[in-house]
């Protein structure tokens, strides 16, 4: 089991504390942000043991290379500060067991993570993933456990992570795309972080997909609609992928207006959340995206998370926006999908 | 018994008689674990006069009669255990009368849950009625005859609760009405302000008199339906938090249940909680309210709201399809359930004991309880699934079951459609002059024993 | 030793429950399984069935007449496979009662109606008991030619051969798809029977012999594309004949239609009718062709399309499928889907019944005397609708 490469001195010498600073649900002045890290650090009580969300958006506002969310997740673990209540937690590590169901199609030397969200199986398919799509893994023994960092059961990361690994190393693959975007941020961030390495090379699937449609050029028609992005918790784990989302929506025609809630400053879709604090923040967080997206114009309301997807469709839809993923929004540029999204 | 055949052609016509051995072998039996016992002729009536006539003959000739709508209690009701004629009520399914400003509406005696629903759905949308969670094919009179529930109990009680007047065939052909039809052509009131006649009949399993009609009440079908489920690991939690979700009065329905598969359910206790509203602001509101009844426990992390969006197609489904696909989870065809209805304070207790039997038994289990009228008592249902290719398997869970009913008395509690063993056991606990009581009325309204004999049968 | 009766899938005939979805349509407004509906006893529905055929694989129960009815009277419609709550064994229900009834078949102890039926297409190639000459004779007069390099095979089968509603409806058809220039050749009298009832009924060998038969016709002539007129055709050619290493392109002609109406290439003028459709089972359930056919009524001026309460995949057989169309086990009282189908569909108000099956058609239209409707109800393929709308 590995453990977390966390430099104290990176803290200490901190000029910003911009990982707490930038938080958007906790407040905090400059100089009581930088000792809440520093008693997290030494492994003192914070309130933000207590408090945070679990957004991993600190993840991305660290620029100094240190991961002050897996830090707070170790520290609640020690603790035993549970961030969910157990049922709920448990529910979730039960959920996501190993029970030797796995489903593997044709893999060779690539293989097509589906992870263990049933969604993106449909979704990796037709003339974007036609050479991929046979080679797609699905199932618990192939499913990234960031999820648990939500209920800081950073056990359960550590214990399974290698597993699954395992599981792609044993099917010989060489590269896995990874079609959900924690996957990709969980052999890119949560490995690194925990010195695990990871046996294969994790493509993120949004290269994947640019490079088809740069290939299928020939066959998009721009969509020439605005829409509004709904930027995923994991993402954090993996800013420098973001700019792909600017550059996919560009190159199928597809306008998205600037946001209060963007880029760094995006909202959670909240559905862990409503778990970890309750509805009220929950909702309030989910109303204040929404009518944010509506005020830039939107049209639609794009995912890159199927989890994001499930707790906001329903929610965007009775305001008028429509739910759509990103890979479907791309379906529809090359004309395999209609334009209902 | 020749001539017993051709009496039941003169009264039913060839269509509506068999004594052939596919329907013998069919109607012998019922999907749960007792064993069949062959009628000696299965008649199907259209009409309310051939109801009579079969009984009238039945009752001169002394030969048992076994009402039935589609089987599915599973507790052996509609197994004729002393053979004679079983009698399928199926083909009277017309829907005779809705009254919407009275909301009750008047079905014949086999008419189905499904069909029902249909009909309200297409010329009566502002209106439903409290559908079991047993499949469609169930009719509504053999729902009622066995006190049984469905998604409006636990605001207006028992689905026997909202009869609203009877047409019944009693043992020895009579037809008679009760409630309000007795008095008028209206069907709001099955016995106030008379003395509740239906009593005779409600709850007495078919062995006092064959409904051919039945007036059910009504409610307001709104145009919202939500849900959420909350989700603890404690037990022993499960009243108190039942408790304040009943305070608010605003629940359709409610529903506790554990089950160990799939895994993302082992070890805890769900609540599914049904709401309903006219407009969004109704539904926030009640979800607001509910979301605060409960947050000590999700303070203490005793419990938490979980996503519902995976599952939420599926239970909000009414009837829910997936409760019949328990039956293939051995990949067998087959379960079957205690149903005590007890108090709701006794759940931690009932719910250990079902795990217990599991284990004992080494049968799967699964366990929901419905909280009824408010939160009186709970319909708590210890459920057993089998494969029916596995007679080892079914003799377990029929062990498992009576073990269920035994603890159920035991702690105070009333079986629920019991088997004709679990009603032996109910008259043994019953106090002598209840059991005296109930004897005298059957004896009086069915002279020769003819209907459904075996059940509710006191010993003499 | 004892004979002991077996069937592929025998290992799931347990597993139902016999909880009862499988009566409804999805919505349950009525019961939608046609012989549970004519006969009224629940051995007759198809829970009732799978138990049935459970006690006799057991020997329980011995064959007997009444079981041979209860089997051959289901029409194979496939509603209940649709509403059946099981998924890990829902798909192989009509499976079972095909396998049952090929059991029979090994037992010699079917109904005589099945019996004759079988020997007329052994012998005659046909269940009519006509001579194979005769069987080209519903195209005489069309100008339609033999096939040759044509793009389509048009395979019309023994209803549309022979029936005269079958026949009215193949020259409709017919006629339809050559003068909008769609390349079509029939094989006229050198058209055998495609033997999808045959293995309905449970005679595999038959269907065997019948199945290679046309499966090297088929290839001898260079045929790849295939247009039927019969639904059932259609399914047999689409699911049974690929498994016999017979690979053909295969639509139904209301496929070919849609595509001539959307591309505008069929001159219409303007018919006013109110018409009500009806989804043949082997078209809708079985093959999820329910858009073509209302893409025809649609496109067509004048038409207003008025639908059954049961429609698509929750619609009310006409009682022909599963080979009842010949065999007539369902039986044609009161209670006879075909009259059933047409009480719904006067309910809609509507004028004509349009359909897409010559067995559908004719099942219907003698639904429509039986109920003494003809002045108010008549029932027509979507090519003569098409017919009548067509600019002349």
């Amino acid at each position: 089991m590995g453990s977390l490469k966390f430099d104290e001195n990176v803290c200490a010498t901190c000029p910003s504390a911009d990982c707490l600073i930038k938080c958007q649900y906790m407040d905090f002045e400059e100089d009581e942000a930088h000792n809440e890290m520093m008693k997290i650090v030494k492994g003192l009580d914070s309130r933000v043991l207590h408090d945070c969300v679990t957004c991993y958006a600190c993840e991305e506002y660290c620029r100094r290379g240190n991961h002050p969310f897996y830090l707070i997740g170790e520290r609640r673990e020690e603790k035993g500060i549970y961030t969910a209540s157990r049922a709920i937690t448990n529910q979730w590590i039960n959920l996501t067991q190993m029970q030797g169901k796995p489903m593997v199609g044709t893999v060779k030397d690539k293989a097509l993570s589906s992870c263990f969200i049933p969604d993106l199986g449909a979704l990796g398919s037709g003339e974007l993933f036609k050479e991929v799509f046979p080679a797609v893994t699905f199932g618990a023994e192939f499913m990234c456990p960031a999820v648990h960092t939500h209920f800081a059961k950073m056990s359960v990361v550590k214990e399974r992570l290698p597993k699954v690994m395992e599981n792609f190393k044993k099917l010989g693959v060489k590269e896995v795309i990874c079609l959900h975007d924690e996957c990709y941020g969980t052999y890119t961030s949560i490995a690194q972080a925990y010195g695990m390495e990871v046996p294969f090379k994790p493509v993120y699937y949004m290269d994947f997909l640019l490079t088809r449609l740069k290939e299928l050029k020939d066959r998009i028609i721009p969509l020439n609609i605005k829409a509004a992005y709904q930027r995923p918790c994991s993402n954090r784990l993996i800013p420098h992928k973001h700019r792909l989302v600017q550059e996919i929506m560009d190159y199928i025609g597809v306008d998205m207006p600037g946001r209060k809630y963007q880029g760094e400053n995006s909202l959670c879709c909240a559905e862990i959340i409503r778990s970890v604090a309750g509805y009220k923040l929950a909702d309030d967080i989910q109303g204040r995206n929404i009518d944010d997206m509506l005020e830039a114009g939107a049209e639609y309301c794009v995912f890159n998370c199927p989890a994001c997807q499930s707790s906001l469709s329903e929610k965007v839809s009775k305001k008028g926006l429509k739910p759509v993923h990103i890979i479907d929004l791309c379906k529809m540029a090359v004309g395999e999908k209609g334009r209902e999204g | 018994m020749k001539n017993i055949y051709e009496a039941l052609v003169e009264i039913m016509g060839e269509r509506g008689v068999s004594n052939r051995p596919e329907e013998i072998w069919f109607y012998g039996r019922d999907p749960g674990v007792l064993p069949p016992h062959p009628p000696d002729y299965v008649v199907a009536p259209e009409t309310t006069e051939q109801v009579q006539k079969v009984v009238q003959l039945a009752n001169r000739e002394k030969i048992p009669v076994v009402p039935m709508g589609n089987g599915m209690a599973l507790t052996g009701l509609v197994i004729p255990l002393k053979g004679g004629i079983v009698m399928d009520m199926k083909r009277m399914n017309k829907i005779l009368e809705v009254n919407e400003m009275a909301r009750y509406v008047v079905v014949e005696g086999g008419t189905s849950q499904g069909m029902l629903k249909a009909h309200l759905r297409d010329h009566y949308p502002r209106l439903r009625h409290s559908l079991p969670d047993a499949p469609p094919t169930t009719t509504i009179a053999a729902n009622v005859s066995l006190h049984g529930q469905g998604c409006l109990t636990q605001q207006y009680g028992f689905n026997s609760d909202m009869v609203s007047g009877l047409e019944v065939v009693l043992p020895t052909g009579e037809l008679c009405k009760i409630g309000s039809p007795s008095l008028g052509p209206y069907w709001f009131s099955k016995g106030p302000s008379l003395p509740d006649l239906s009593g005779l009949f409600l709850g007495w399993l078919g062995t006092t008199g064959i409904f051919t009609k039945v007036g059910l009440k009504l409610y307001p079908n709104k145009k919202i339906r939500e849900m959420e489920i909350f989700v603890t690991d404690k037990a022993e939690l499960v009243p108190e938090i039942i408790y304040k979700l009943t305070h608010l009065e605003m629940l359709e329905d409610l529903i506790a249940w554990f089950q160990p598969k799939p895994l993302m359910f082992k070890d805890n206790y769900h609540l599914t909680i049904y709401f309903t509203g006219d407009s969004e602001k109704e539904i926030e509101f009640k979800r607001t309210m509910i979301w605060d009844a409960l947050q000590e426990f999700i303070d203490n992390k005793d419990g938490g709201f979980m996503n519902v969006q995976a599952m939420k197609p599926n239970l909000m489904e009414n009837p829910q399809r997936g409760i019949a696909a328990f039956a293939d989870v051995p990949r067998g065809g087959g379960f079957e359930y205690s149903g005590p209805i007890t108090l709701i304070e006794l759940y931690p207790q009932f719910a250990a004991k079902v795990v217990e039997l599991a284990e004992k038994y080494d049968v799967i289990y699964s366990s929901a309880a419905r909280v009824i009228s408010g939160g009186h008592s709970m319909m708590f249902s210890i459920s057993f699934a089998f494969n029916r290719a596995d007679p080892a398997m079914m003799e377990r869970v029929k062990k498992a079951l009576d073990e269920a009913t035994e603890y159920a008395l035991k702690m105070g509690g009333i079986p629920w459609k019991p088997n004709y063993m679990e009603q032996k056991m109910t008259m043994d606990h019953m106090d002598p002059n209840t059991l005296k009581l109930l004897r005298m009325i059957k004896k009086n309204l069915d002279p020769h024993g003819i209907m459904n004999p075996g059940n509710w049968e006191p010993a003499p | 030793m004892e004979y002991a009766r077996q069937i592929e899938h025998a290992d799931i005939v347990h597993r139902c429950f016999r909880c009862g979805y499988c009566k409804f349509p999805e919505d349950y407004v009525d019961f939608n399984c046609p012989s549970y509906k004519a006969f009224g006893w629940d051995t007759f529905s198809p829970g009732g069935r799978m138990w049935l055929i459970r006690a006799w694989l057991n020997k329980e129960l011995e064959t007997s007449p009444h079981f041979s009815r209860i089997l051959y009277s289901c029409v194979a419609c496939g509603n209940c496979k649709d509403q059946c709550v099981y998924p890990r064994f829902k798909d192989y229900l009509l499976n079972v009662f095909e396998e049952a009834k090929a059991e029979l078949v090994n037992e010699g102890r079917i109904p005589p109606e099945v019996r004759d039926y079988f020997k007329a297409v052994s012998v005659n190639g046909n269940p009519y008991k006509q001579p194979q000459e005769e069987r080209g004779q519903w195209a005489d007069g069309l100008g339609l030619k033999e096939f040759t390099d044509q793009e389509y095979l048009f395979y019309v089968g023994c209803v549309g051969s022979y029936d005269e509603v079958g026949q009215r409806m193949a020259r409709s058809v017919g006629q339809l798809l050559s003068e909008t220039g769609v390349s079509i050749g029939i094989l006229g009298k050198e058209e055998t029977c495609d033997g999808h009832e045959v293995k309905v009924l449970g005679e595999t060998g038959l269907f065997t012999a019948l199945a290679e038969e046309n499966i090297m016709k088929f290839k001898k002539k260079g045929i790849e594309k295939i247009i039927t007129l019969d639904p059932h055709a259609l399914n047999v050619f689409r699911k049974d004949y690929p498994k016999l290493r017979g690979n053909f392109e295969v639509f139904h002609y209301t496929e070919i239609l849609s595509q001539l109406i959307r591309n505008n290439q069929i001159p219409l003028s303007n018919y006013q009718a109110k018409v009500t459709y009806h989804d043949p089972c082997y078209l809708g359930r079985h093959n999820l062709i329910l858009e073509p056919p209302r893409e025809v009524l649609k496109g067509l001026p004048g038409i207003e399309l008025v639908e059954m309460r049961r429609k698509g995949l929750s619609a009310f057989c006409c009682g022909g499928g599963g080979g009842n169309f010949f065999t007539d086990m369902v039986g044609s009282g009161e209670n006879n889907p075909a009259r059933i189908r047409i009480k719904e569909a006067l309910d809609t108000g509507a004028e004509i019944v349009a359909v897409a099956c010559p067995q559908c058609a004719k099942m219907l239209d003698d639904a429509i005397k039986s109920e003494g409707q003809e002045d108010w109800l008549e029932v027509l393929d979507l090519s003569e609708l098409v017919n009548r709308v067509r600019s002349k």
